[in-house]
């Protein structure tokens, strides 16, 4: 261990609730759901027809039609986050700048440019391999969303990405906190997205058997742990997190928002898509997050919990957290933000990790919406409907992917 | 096809499917160091021109276009060559 702490000096995000952090924090305090039917793509034969979209999302409000052209929708959406985080956090580097140097970024996003792919993909079957677009790689890999942003923000510190899927972008949080850590950067902008409202994506998911069917009721259709429950809703956004030295931030007058003060991962090793009955993994994953803190569960005021509203994560999710927290499970207030914002996917992580430190500023958490009849194997206090003041000292925010991946974020109050 | 014809439907090329400014685009421009068009937006323009022009331009002679004007020349020899 070395005395290097690391604070949020800045927040940004772009997700159907809300187009910015205030307006969004604004939407998940009044319970504002952001799901409706599709626009986006012709969903008429995909058995999941409803979606969290940023449909007025005009990207040339904010950067010139020839990059936004280069750029995936996952990647544009990441830049907007990226941005605000930035500007929240008042940093603005020139090239050549010395802490440009020292300031990098670490994006997490489940599947990258996969809209691009589909185009892609297609014009390859149609035509041939002489029309593939020039663009088409860099649009759909995972990583040019971290690289787009080092390019136009000037940030040549350390720069990656995490693809874990649901996890990604708290994975992104965690990695771009040691990262500091351990000396290698001062800054980090750390975050992710995703923007898979596609038919490959909605298709696929569905076959999985992962996405709400709640088509007739679409801001009912996120229910986390409810018994009604029937699959998570896919969302389209993006999160970004300025994460600094703590000296460095105090130096410079910037407004710190929280600690990032635990960072626990684990592997369920059971299955692609299923977490391990018993919450075995998340629990772990959980403990280990306390102990980077170096605290015990009971100091734990709030959890944002993963919580997807599908038949198995809701159940499971608690099932770990009753194993971590004992008795304490049933005193600590869990919410699920993702009964408004949907799932963001490789955004969600970070989406949640905004919340859990805004809950921190403010003394208050975002409730859990759609949870009329709570499962009754869901029997911890999930904070219903209406938005609970709550001093927040310690908040725990969980993130598991596919692949059996579970992380789990501890943000302190500064 | 005229050539102002084919300087007018290129011109609209470059504004509609490479994001450049009008007023920029002049004969003698030059895509790399005047209208800022790297080496991928290069492939772009030319399997434009092969899409709008319906002209086959073999990379060998796509490498010799520095200047729009030499584009415009290119797809006029294909034309009418």
């Amino acid at each position: 261990m070395n005395d290097r702490r690391v604070v949020v000096t800045g927040l940004g995000t772009i997700n159907p609730v809300g187009r910015d952090v205030e307006s969004t924090w604004r939407g998940l305090l009044n319970g504002v759901s952001g799901i409706g039917p599709i626009t986006l793509i012709d969903a008429s034969d995909l058995p999941s027809q409803i979606a969290g979209e940023i449909a007025d999302f005009d990207v040339e409000a904010f950067m010139p039609r020839r990059q936004a052209r280069r750029m995936d929708r996952y990647a544009q959406l990441f830049w907007v986050a990226a941005r605000e985080a930035l500007n929240d956090a008042g940093i603005a580097y020139e090239h050549g700048d010395p802490a440009a140097y020292r300031t990098g970024v670490v994006v997490g996003s489940g599947i990258g440019g996969v809209a691009t792919f589909e185009e892609e993909l297609t014009t390859l079957l149609k035509v041939g391999p002489h029309r593939l677009s020039p663009f088409g790689i860099p649009k759909i890999i995972a990583n040019l969303a971290g690289g787009q942003v080092s390019i136009d923000f000037n940030l040549y510190g350390p720069n990656t990405t995490a693809v874990t899927a649901c996890a990604a972008s708290a994975n992104a949080i965690g990695d771009a906190a040691a990262i500091i850590t351990r000396g290698a950067a001062d800054v980090m902008l750390a975050g992710g997205a995703d923007a898979a409202i596609t038919r490959f994506a909605m298709g696929g998911f569905a076959q999985a058997r992962a996405l709400s069917k709640r088509n007739d009721d679409p801001k009912g259709a996120s229910r986390p742990f409810d018994a009604n429950r029937d699959g998570f809703v896919m969302s389209e956004g993006a999160a970004a997190l300025i994460l600094e030295e703590r000296e460095h931030a105090l130096e410079r007058g910037a407004t710190v928002y929280a600690e990032v003060v635990g960072y626990g991962m684990s592997a369920d090793g059971y299955h692609v898509t299923l977490p391990r009955p018993g919450g075995d993994g998340a629990a772990r994953a959980m403990q280990s997050a306390l102990d980077d803190a170096g605290i015990v569960a009971e100091q734990v005021s709030y959890i944002n919990a993963h919580g997807t509203s599908t038949a198995a994560n809701d159940v499971t999710e608690t099932m770990a957290i009753k194993s971590v927290f004992g008795d304490a499970a049933y005193r600590v207030p869990i919410s699920s933000t993702k009964s408004m914002t949907g799932h963001l996917l490789g955004g969600a992580g970070a989406i949640e990790a905004v919340a859990s430190v805004l809950s921190i500023r403010d003394g208050v958490i975002a409730p859990t919406i759609n949870l009329t009849d709570p499962d009754p194997e869901c029997d911890l206090d999930y904070v219903p409907w209406s938005p609970r003041n709550v001093e927040v000292q310690y908040a725990m925010s969980n993130s598991f992917g596919f692949g059996g991946h579970n992380v789990v974020l501890i943000f302190a109050a500064p | 096809m005229e050539r102002t014809e084919i300087e007018s439907k290129l011109t609209d090329l470059l504004v509609d499917e490479l994001g450049i400014e009008r007023d920029d685009i002049r004969s003698d421009a030059k895509f790399e160091e005047d209208l800022d068009v790297d080496s991928l937006g290069v492939v772009e323009l030319l399997m434009a021109l092969e899409d709008n022009f319906g002209v086959k331009i073999p990379d060998e002679e796509a490498e010799q276009i520095t200047t729009v004007g030499e584009a415009v020349d290119l797809v006029e020899a294909k034309l009418n060559g």
